[in-house]
């Protein structure tokens, strides 16, 4: 393998033999699937606002997402592996959005661009959903009005950072079944009886599925 | 760039030969920043719209624009608009009928004068909850079919919405939308066991919509 150790006198000394080691790499596989995974992320762009035209520009030759992988936007949710919520999501959307998400194959990730998709932002009204990690798992949040490509960017990095850090022994593929029966159940009805008085700065209520 | 005054003005001559020809239907006009105004009673709106396309001195071929107006003074009436433009002799006419916001909102469909009235009179009964008498198809088309929370756009609408968060969220979620529309507009072959009776029936029988 090119690396040999030699007893000493004074202790251990490896000595490494470049040529011989042409061809090689040891790595752990784990290391090996997330690098391959955090570097080809193929987008699934769900653009409904003016952070579509910023994730647009993030795409385009300035910005270039192909840096990142990511230039193959994937306009079907099947051949997708991280969702970018890019705007404003209506009520209407909110069973289009998790149709989508359900469509796209293990492993997924999400990335809420912009303030409206993460909150409602200034939306808060009877229309837009007020974030969409009321539907769907969110795991990077990108804030801005719109943010620009640089902070989407820095959103796609940490997201990279994230896939790095995964073990492929988590369960966290597994689809959470929600089961009525536990000990540990609690009805939405309690839960907002519970979040009620504290909530977070729009009264969302976090019962929702 | 014209001066052009907020409250006067030269007056569309439509609106004096319509109320010379709708008396009972035509009650009165004004100028607004160069735009003439014609009130009219709402029972008259179709024989009103009608006249306005056929007649040759008017020609109004070109309807832009279909909506209401809920002032927030709780006195003034609820307007029903409709633009009407005349491509060859250059001519603009808002028409508006003033409803009793406690009473029926029930106006004449026009859908039979213009084709493109179907979804701005959809619209309009989705925001404000006036009824079409005689529209084809009169369903919501912004807020999904479902929604129960009433008109949005009315003043007594509060704007978050009646429900919950979380109620609002469970009720749209639960709407298929591969099963709210009609065929024209998306394909509905996978979805069509979840269709209401009624509109599996219109599809059976090839007919867009009831009575057509």
């Amino acid at each position: 393998m090119g690396l040999s150790v030699q007893p000493t006198r004074g202790g251990n000394v490896t000595t490494i033999d470049p040529p011989s080691q042409e061809g090689w790499v040891t790595t752990r596989l784990e290391f090996l699937v997330n690098w391959a995974r955090a570097n080809s992320l193929w987008p699934m762009p769900f653009g409904t606002a003016c952070c579509a035209i910023e994730f647009m520009a993030t795409a385009a030759s300035r910005f270039d997402l192909a840096r990142f992988g990511m230039e193959r936007m994937s306009f079907s949710p099947r051949q997708a592996d991280v969702l970018i919520c890019a705007g404003r999501v209506p009520f209407k959307l909110a069973p289009v959005i998790r149709r989508i998400y359900q469509q796209m194959p293990q492993p997924k990730w999400v990335i809420s661009m912009g303030a409206c998709a993460s909150t409602g932002g200034m939306f808060d009204n009877y229309a837009v959903v007020q974030g969409i990690d009321t539907i769907i798992p969110v795991d990077v949040y990108v804030p801005g009005c719109p943010p620009r490509p640089e902070a989407l960017m820095h959103g796609i990095m940490m997201l990279q950072k994230k896939v790095m850090a995964e073990r492929s022994t988590s369960k966290q593929y597994e689809e959470i079944t929600i089961d009525p029966t536990s000990k540990l159940y609690i009805p939405p009805s309690r839960i907002d009886e519970l979040a009620e008085p504290f909530g977070n700065s729009i009264h969302q209520t976090r019962s929702a599925p | 760039m014209r001066d052009i005054p907020h409250r006067g003005g030269p007056v569309n001559p439509s609106a004096a030969t319509l109320a010379a020809r709708f008396p009972q239907g035509v009650l009165r006009h004004d100028v607004t920043w160069g735009d003439t105004t014609v009130y009219i009673r709402a029972e008259s709106a179709r024989a009103i719209i009608t006249w306005l396309r056929d007649d040759a001195g008017e020609r109004y071929d070109y309807l832009v624009d279909v909506t209401a107006v809920e002032h927030r003074d709780a006195l003034r009436p609820l307007e029903m608009v409709w633009h009407l433009r005349s491509l060859p002799y250059r001519r603009f006419l808002r028409l508006k009928a003033e409803l009793d916001p406690a009473g029926p909102l029930v106006v004449p469909s026009i859908t039979a004068v213009y084709g493109s009235a179907d979804w701005l009179e959809r619209e309009v009964f989705d925001m404000f909850g006036i009824r079409f008498e005689g529209h084809p198809d009169l369903r919501r088309i912004l807020m999904w079919e479902s929604y129960a929370e009433g008109h949005p756009l009315r003043k007594d609408f509060p704007l978050r919405g009646r429900f919950s968060r979380a109620e609002q969220l469970s009720q749209s979620l639960a709407a298929n939308p591969e099963a709210r529309y009609s065929m024209e507009e998306l394909s509905v072959a996978d979805a069509f066991h979840e269709l209401p009776e009624e509109m599996k029936r219109r599809i059976l029988a090839d007919r867009r919509t009831e009575g057509a």
